[in-house]
């Protein structure tokens, strides 16, 4: 009976604050026919915001992979002075309000920033245009990576490094036979999240951005724009695409996950 | 390969793990460091890998300084306590990577890691992961892995730590013969005097960062250099001023032939021999071992009083104690 109680606690906790919204939208969005959602996310707009938003994902997602990666072996396997601070400032982005990131942004590279006015001068507008999207993206979806990786690296240890070293491997060979053959689900778990707050991100991209329909305008802000005039087919049609886009994501990575037993 | 340890040190923060070790390891030895743990012989084998940088000292594998060679460079097989298996990686795989690594030619690959996996009976099980094998048969292809880039020298961290008893006599006995065929100049680390004993030909007793005794496994049993190396390497009962084994004291049920007057407390049938527990009148224990026969003879039981004396206790002098105790 307890265990009952359990269950039906859960799947009515999900049911009702996740399953039930995210059906609603999907409802909504197709409540006037599919030929009327298809035209909406088929607008130019529409399709400038989808590939703007991929476009955002293809340029932080590997970034942060990567340097994902080798914040969590230095964090892991290196001891020095002021570790600790690197270790807090990689959560900064759970912490601090993305609207915040936006205007932190601005400050350093809005016309009037630190360097904003030399980058303009040299033709580099990063505010208001896709360097400071892309930048605000990396930012917010930071973390993830590095935090998936740190456990998975702390558990395997350093043995089979040093098995390979012994054999003759090379560090650089050592850390693509060893070292990311044993944390690569890791890596994939944090590449899925970081995929969806990429994805997903609305707060910093909104500041930064200035909101130019067909310009610097990703999919999260379109839905907000279509929301706003009145268009709800086209923001609901919207939103379902952000999330099919997102759920695509984490089924992929649940295809490619291993058989149990084998590792 | 010979190895030289010249004046090797090494500290971990406040703890000294190697002290000025110095060492040699005759080509096509087999070498067991031997001592209580935290004594440094995991960091002095660490050392000759080239795994652990010495503060000072220098290490020479056949003459030449390999101080600062990468362990990768060393030419040296090594052989963790908790196998350091390839998890990802097939049996194959993992004991091809040397030579993957050093791109030899497929069909080579394939027939020496086929040759080494039926040295160490793991012929029907190329194809499994690591996890599918006991704790006995990973450690066995850990030795063909390192085995199969020929190493100059094999190095084993306690290779026989973690696994069951069994096994590891089985192993122990398998790694005596395979250097008697492979003859590959070997040292291995144990914390287990019995293993030392059984499987080494020199060994090197190891303690607190310092070298106590090196030997023939009989040298150290029969002429210990020092209180230490007498109490590791077999057990051991201190008698007036010296120290004797249980089988090197003599019972009898008189005084008549001097010895100094004990208390039987159990009398323990071990097969062949009896172990004796006994209490000495200021209630020190001792332990002596002796013949079924002798034993008959003595129809010793408990409570009763017995004379105790040894054929050759040992005295060590205060500069024979060893490093680090008082």
């Amino acid at each position: 009976m307890a265990k009952r109680a359990l269950r039906i606690t859960a799947l009515s906790y999900l049911g009702a604050l996740i399953a039930l919204p995210v059906g609603y939208v999907f409802y909504k969005a197709f409540e006037h026919g599919f030929a009327a959602a298809w035209e909406s996310v088929t607008t130019p707009e529409a399709q400038h915001a989808f590939w703007l938003t991929l476009e955002m994902v293809a340029i932080a997602v590997p970034l942060n992979t990567i340097f994902g990666v080798i914040c969590a072996l230095v964090l892991v396997r290196q001891r020095f002075r002021g570790r600790a601070l690197l270790n807090a400032a990689i959560d900064l982005p759970f912490a601090v309000s993305p609207v915040v990131v936006g205007l932190a942004l601005i400050l350093v590279y809005g016309r009037k920033g630190w360097f904003g006015g030399w980058l303009l001068d040299h033709g580099i507008q990063v505010i208001f245009s896709a360097p400071g999207m892309v930048l605000a993206t990396i930012f917010v979806s930071l973390p993830f990576v590095v935090r998936e990786v740190v456990p998975v690296l702390r558990e395997i240890g350093t043995e089979q490094e040093q098995a390979a070293q012994t054999l003759g491997a090379a560090p650089i060979q050592t850390f693509f036979r060893v070292t990311l053959p044993a944390i690569r689900w890791g890596v994939a778990y944090g590449v899925v999240l970081t995929t969806a707050r990429a994805l997903g991100e609305f707060g910093a991209i909104s500041i930064v951005s200035g909101k130019l329909a067909g310009q610097t305008e990703t999919l999260t802000l379109h839905v907000e724009n279509r929301f706003q005039a009145f268009d709800l087919t086209g923001a609901y049609a919207a939103a379902v695409v952000l999330a099919v886009m997102a759920i695509a994501t984490l089924l992929a990575m649940n295809f490619f996950k291993p058989k149990e037993g084998v590792r | 390969m010979s190895i030289q340890v010249q004046g090797a040190s090494k500290q971990f923060g406040d703890f000294t793990a190697l002290d000025n070790v110095s060492l040699d390891v005759p080509d096509g030895s087999l070498t067991a460091l031997l001592g209580p743990s935290g004594g440094g012989k995991s960091t002095l084998l660490r050392v000759i890998a080239g795994l652990e940088e010495p503060d000072a000292g220098r290490v020479l594998i056949s003459g030449e300084d390999a101080t600062a060679k990468p362990a990768r460079k060393r030419g040296v097989g090594f052989v963790f306590q908790h196998y350091a298996a390839f998890k990802h990686m097939t049996v194959r795989g993992n004991v091809a990577f040397g030579l993957t690594i050093r791109k030899r030619p497929k069909d080579e690959i394939r027939a020496k890691v086929d040759e080494l996996l039926e040295l160490v009976h793991l012929e029907g099980f190329a194809d499994r992961y690591p996890a599918q094998l006991s704790g006995g048969q990973r450690q066995r292809m850990a030795l063909a892995r390192a085995l199969a880039v020929e190493p100059r020298v094999l190095l084993l961290d306690e290779p026989f730590g973690a696994l069951d008893a069994t096994v590891r006599k089985e192993l122990r006995a398998w790694l005596r013969r395979l250097h008697d065929e492979v003859h590959v100049t070997t040292i291995f680390v144990t914390h287990d005097q019995e293993e030392a004993m059984e499987v080494a030909e020199q060994i090197v007793v190891l303690n607190h960062g310092k070298i106590e005794q090196v030997g023939a496994p009989r040298d150290l049993y029969e002429m210990p250099a020092n209180e230490f190396v007498m109490s590791f390497v077999g057990p051991v009962n201190r008698l007036g001023d010296g120290l004797v084994r249980p089988h090197d004291l003599v019972l009898s049920r008189d005084d008549g032939a001097g010895g100094v007057e004990a208390m039987v407390g159990r009398v323990v049938h071990l097969g062949f021999e009896v172990r004796i527990e006994l209490t000495l009148s200021d209630s020190s224990p001792l332990t002596a071992q002796i013949t079924r026969e002798e034993a008959d003879e003595l129809e010793l039981a408990p409570g009763d009083i017995v004379y105790v004396r040894s054929e050759a206790p040992r005295v060590f002098s205060e500069n024979e104690r060893p490093a680090g105790t008082p």
